[in-house]
């Protein structure tokens, strides 16, 4: 009886009325018939969903005195796409798909409107047949959780998964992953993926996959396209770059962020440019500096995470209390997202000094996202370093975030814990920001 | 033509579609129109998904993959990213929803208890998203007309689709504005069964919706789509009758192709036509020193002339079904959609367009087509050509089953054109972002309450209140400016019925000359109306003046652009004695008939300035004076 409760579920019930069935409603003096229809979770328990022979979909008012009858039982729907089998072509690379949750591919079955996921390689092609142009593929489900659902205990486990797959011989792997947090992910696999010589990239889609509009059949052209041809032997998010179907772009995982709710364009690099354009086919570098692919290597995963870190923001009038609270609940790092150049109101203070007194590391990012840490140049910023606060230079708030969780994973020496967050382990950190990195100007 | 159309088994339905001027349907931009160049373009390509695609064909997918893509023009101060397909659709809003349910409630219709907005599959390009959102909101109402009650089936809200502007081989460029704008569409039953009545019915819809005061007015704004069918031919949907003119004239002409279309099944099984098969063949060598321009071109940019038998269709392919339009030019219709050639040269029209008589039949030899045969060529791409004569092939082998279902799009003319073949059941399925809205019974006790007056109720009130005649009041009450000519009429004290004929007739008129009236104003109409009741300007004045206001001038700069200054009585009655004195001997000798003269006279130097009837009884008092005062002595 999926989605009614209540008193619909009563009436349903008594009329051993189930979803798919076409049935005749009686209420209040109106007579209906169509099929019945799942009521979604968010709908309250006081009507019935008919989808009338024209197509459209009602609700019905339900109360004691409305009649169901059974017209006719539903034929239960096809729970697939017809799939589009391709043999493997042996002069073409392997790329693994690995699905995180979220829907790759889907299909729309008209007759209930169910939005059904594709899975296997087959359903995967049926819908996205460019793919078999480009690779081989084989697809494996690591998780099934919406991307805010996330945790390091599923980091570890997609990156176990990447390595697995490179290890066993795929020329690059893929990662479908929800956008809300892809950035993260892309920042723990950056970490916790040790000699790395094949592309892991991350893909998503900002429009869900069952619309004509959707651009994640784009996008996933492109990833598949950077994983099996490119030589960029990084974590890297392939998103579009513009909100026309024209482009994508591949950012570096630990400089990659959501900036956007809902536009297509969402994810920019930040403070660094993006390390290449895909086009097509076509796959233009923009900067020399990554690691480069190798025929041999094999990945090792150091998937040591203390997931014991938090992320305040500070903000006028914000209290020492957070700060406190985290540390007596026995956090063991602190990720600040400062003001400005790295500051903090001097209310927090006292809530610093109890932490870093503890033992618990407090490191500064900035909430302008945009440009670097520079402590020095105001009292606060000095008062702060005088205090223990680690500057993060131009490192992403999010990133530190995860980064932090990975040293604590290995030291919680303070000294040491410094030293790692202020060296650059996976191109978190760069010594120069370039002048073409900040979003252009409004132009008249 | 005049025709039995109720025995010919007439069926026709309608569907109007009528824009709200409220702001867009899942936004908040406001629904206007954009003439000016747009500053943005964005490209998109539109995906038929798994199940548009039917069964799985890996390069039937390939090609519709290549399909065109879409360049969306926008304006960033009234197209957001909502148009764009780059913002989820915020929730429909409660004053959009209010006008909707008061059409279907003065349409008779029952409101369902809860709306489910659902995405219709489109994907030509002219939704961003790929798919039309429409919700059903009220069914089973009825309409009654000169007596008669009519079905009202549905009544839906939806978005209206983006503009297209230029449609070219690559791409298709549209324009985002038109993109959201609420529509509510309105279906009655195929209950029709004469060319006339749908047109009235369609016509006081129009106007039930127009009472809500919420409704576009305009071209393009309210728009009509049919279905039709009689009982030998087959059902059509014609969409995009833009005129209420038009409508019987549609009707009617397509009752004439399907005739003319059953005639020729007729004629084609009595000559034994069976299906044909496509054999189509390269006839290039025929046309190496053609004189034909067309052939000519296309052999020199690479193209070849390819041409297929339509055995037995000699003479028919030329029959006239419409008013201008052979079988042929069906034909044409689906050579140019499916081949994308410019068009194609059929024997029944041949020798003619440079194409001699020996080419002619050389042509008919080279393909061994008989004297009953008819034969179709088309000069361009092979590939275009081949594909173009193909659908030739495939509409002919209608042609010999009789009448084939099709969308069809209306012509100005009446004609119509192929649009689509018909399409299946409705591609739809929930559109998820937005939640289900209940439309609890308060709601709709509340909209009873305030239900606009229905137009006979108007017109009714009109000849009591303002004591017009049954005419101007429904002149004025089934125009756009019912609501202008009561403020007017309220605030100014001018006569009624000057401002209905002022309103209706001389703006009109004005229009037709080409002059721009509907930028007037309200405002300034209202204020011209206020100078006019209290004696500042004549009415004689008031279509130059209206002239000048749509220029953009204010009343003051218009009046005193033309030199309407107020004329008073006594300059009146001075200008009238310096008349009569001039012309005092034409005056004695014409006595009393001399006014009509004079008031030609008068009249030239003072029409505009005031009133003809204030000129008219002044003139008299005074030659009345004149003549008694001036008797020649005894």
């Amino acid at each position: 009886m999926t989605g009614y409760c209540g008193i619909a579920k009563r009436v349903l019930a008594s009329a051993r009325a189930r979803v798919g069935d076409r049935v005749r409603i009686e209420s209040a003096g109106r007579v209906y018939e169509g099929i019945l229809m799942p009521r979604s979770e968010l709908g309250d328990d006081r009507h019935l969903v008919l989808k009338l022979p024209n197509g459209y979909n009602i609700g019905v008012r339900v109360d004691s005195q409305t009649r169901v009858r059974v017209l006719e039982r539903g034929r239960p729907p096809k729970l697939s796409i017809p799939s589009l089998p391709v043999r493997p072509d042996p002069s073409k690379p392997t790329v693994a798909i690995l699905g995180t949750g979220g829907t790759i591919a889907s299909r729309v079955d008209y007759r209930t409107g169910a939005v059904f996921p594709a899975f296997t390689p087959e359903e995967i092609y049926s819908a996205v047949p460019e793919l078999a142009d480009i690779a081989n593929i084989r697809v494996r489900e690591v998780c099934n959780v919406f991307s805010e659902h996330m945790t390091p205990a599923l980091w570890t486990r997609i990156g176990r998964a990447a390595a697995h797959e490179l290890n066993r011989g795929a020329r690059g792997v893929v990662i479908a992953h929800g956008t809300d947090t892809m950035g993260y992910t892309a920042a723990a696999l950056s970490f916790m993926l040790i000699g790395l010589f094949r592309p892991v990239v991350l893909v998503g889609s900002q429009r869900s996959s069952d619309r004509p509009s959707s651009d994640a059949a784009l996008n996933l052209i492109s990833a598949v396209s950077v994983a099996s041809t490119s030589d960029i032997a990084e974590v890297t998010v392939v998103m579009h770059g513009s909100t026309s179907d024209d482009y994508c772009l591949v950012h570096r995982g630990t400089r990659v962020r959501k900036c956007h709710t809902s536009r297509r364009d969402a994810f920019h690099s930040i403070n660094d440019l993006p390390l290449a354009v895909v086009r097509g086919s076509e796959i233009r570098l923009l900067r020399t500096d990554y690691r480069r692919a190798a025929e041999k290597g094999r990945v090792r995963v150091d998937a040591k995470f203390d997931p014991r870190v938090v992320l305040i923001k500070a903000t006028p009038g914000a209290s020492a209390d957070l700060i406190r609270a985290a540390v007596d609940r026995g956090y063991h790092g602190i990720v600040l997202e400062g003001t400005g150049l790295g500051h903090a109101p001097s209310s927090m203070f006292d809530g610093i000094k109890h932490a870093i007194s503890a033992g618990i590391p407090v490191v500064m990012t900035s909430q302008c996202l945009w440009g670097r840490i520079n402590m020095n140049v105001y009292s606060t910023g000095r008062d702060l370093l005088s205090l223990g606060v680690i500057p993060a230079d131009d490192m992403l708030p999010e990133t530190a975030y995860v980064k932090l969780m990975w040293v604590l994973g290995h030291t919680r020496r303070m000294e040491k814990v410094a030293q790692l967050m202020r060296q650059n382990v996976a191109g978190e950190i760069s010594e120069r920001t370039r002048a073409d990195t900040y979003p252009p100007p409004w132009r008249e | 033509m005049d025709l039995d159309y109720r025995a010919l088994g007439l069926k026709v339905g309608l569907e109007i579609h009528q824009e709200l001027k409220t702001h867009k349907l899942f936004c908040s931009c406001p629904s206007v129109l954009r003439d000016e160049n747009p500053p943005m373009t964005i490209t998109r390509r539109l995906r038929p998904t798994q199940s548009e695609m039917g069964e799985v064909d890996r390069a039937a997918m390939a090609e519709a993959l290549k399909g065109k893509s879409f360049h969306y023009q926008l304006y960033p101060d009234t197209v957001c990213l909502v148009e764009m397909d780059e913002e989820p659709p915020h929730p429909i809003d409660d004053e959009i929803l209010d006008t909707a349910l008061q059409i279907c409630l003065l349409l008779n219709a029952k409101p369902v208890d809860e709306i489910h907005v659902m995405r219709k599959i489109v994907i030509d390009g002219s939704n961003t998203s790929g798919f039309q959102r429409t919700a059903l909101i009220a069914t089973d109402g009825w309409v009654e007309v000169d007596g008669k009650r009519y079905t009202i089936q549905t009544v839906c809200l939806e978005e209206d689709a983006a503009r297209k502007v230029k449609e070219f081989a690559e791409f298709v460029d549209y324009r985002l504005d038109r993109l959201g704008i609420p529509l509510v569409e309105v279906a009655t039953g195929a209950e029709f069964s004469d060319p006339e009545t749908p047109a009235r019915v369609a016509f006081y819809i129009g106007q039930l919706m127009r009472a809500t005061g919420k409704v576009k007015r305009g071209l393009g704004t309210i728009r009509q789509d049919i279905n039709i069918s009689i009982a030998k031919g087959a059902r059509q949907e014609i969409k995009g009758i833009q005129e209420l003119e038009l409508i019987s004239e549609v009707i009617r002409r397509e009752v004439q192709r399907q005739l003319g279309l059953i005639e020729i099944a007729n004629e084609l099984r009595k000559r034994g036509a069976v299906q044909i098969r496509p054999d189509i063949r390269d006839v290039s060598d025929v046309f190496s020193s053609t004189e034909c321009k067309i052939i000519r071109e296309a052999l020199r940019r690479g193209g070849r002339v390819l041409a297929v038998v339509l055995p037995r269709f000699a003479g028919l392919v030329g029959k006239e079904i419409q008013p201008g339009r052979r079988l042929g030019t069906e034909f044409a219709d689906h050579a140019k959609l499916y081949g994308k050639v410019r068009g194609i040269f059929h024997t029944d029209e041949l020798p003619a367009y440079g194409v001699s008589e020996e080419e002619t039949s050389k042509l008919r030899e080279a393909l061994g087509a008989g004297e009953l045969d008819a034969v179709v060529l088309v000069a361009d791409q092979a590939e275009n050509a081949r594909r173009a004569l193909e659908a030739v092939v495939a509409r002919a082998n209608q042609a010999i089953a009789g009448v084939p279902e099709e969308t069809r799009r209306a012509l100005p003319d009446g004609n119509t054109e192929f649009m689509r073949p018909l399409p299946g059941a409705a591609r739809m399925y929930p559109e998820t972002d937005i939640p289900p809205r209940p439309i609890t019974p308060a709601r709709i006790r509340k909209l009873k309450k305030t239900l606009p007056e229905l137009p006979e109720q108007k017109m009714e009130r009109y000849q009591k209140l303002f004591n017009l005649n049954p005419e101007l009041a429904h002149r004025i009450v089934s125009s756009d400016f019912s609501d202008l000519f009561e403020s007017i009429v309220r605030e100014t004290g001018a006569d009624p019925t000057l401002v209905v004929t002022t309103l209706t007739e001389t703006l009109t008129s004005l229009r037709r000359e080409g002059i721009p009236v509907d930028r007037i104003q309200d405002s300034a109409l209202l204020e011209l109306f206020k100078r006019q009741a209290s004696g500042n300007i004549a009415k004689e004045a008031i279509p130059d003046l209206l002239s000048k206001l749509a220029e953009g001038q204010t009343v003051d700069q218009a009046i005193e652009e033309l030199k309407i200054t107020a004329f008073s009585e006594d300059e009146l009655r001075a200008l009238v004695q310096r008349v009569l004195k001039e012309r005092e001997e034409f005056v004695r000798e014409r006595g009393e008939s001399a006014l009509k003269p004079l008031m030609g006279v008068v009249m030239a130097e003072v029409r505009g300035r005031i009133d003809g009837k204030t000129v008219h009884s002044i003139l008299l008092q005074e030659l009345k004076r004149f003549l008694n005062s001036s008797l020649p002595n005894p």
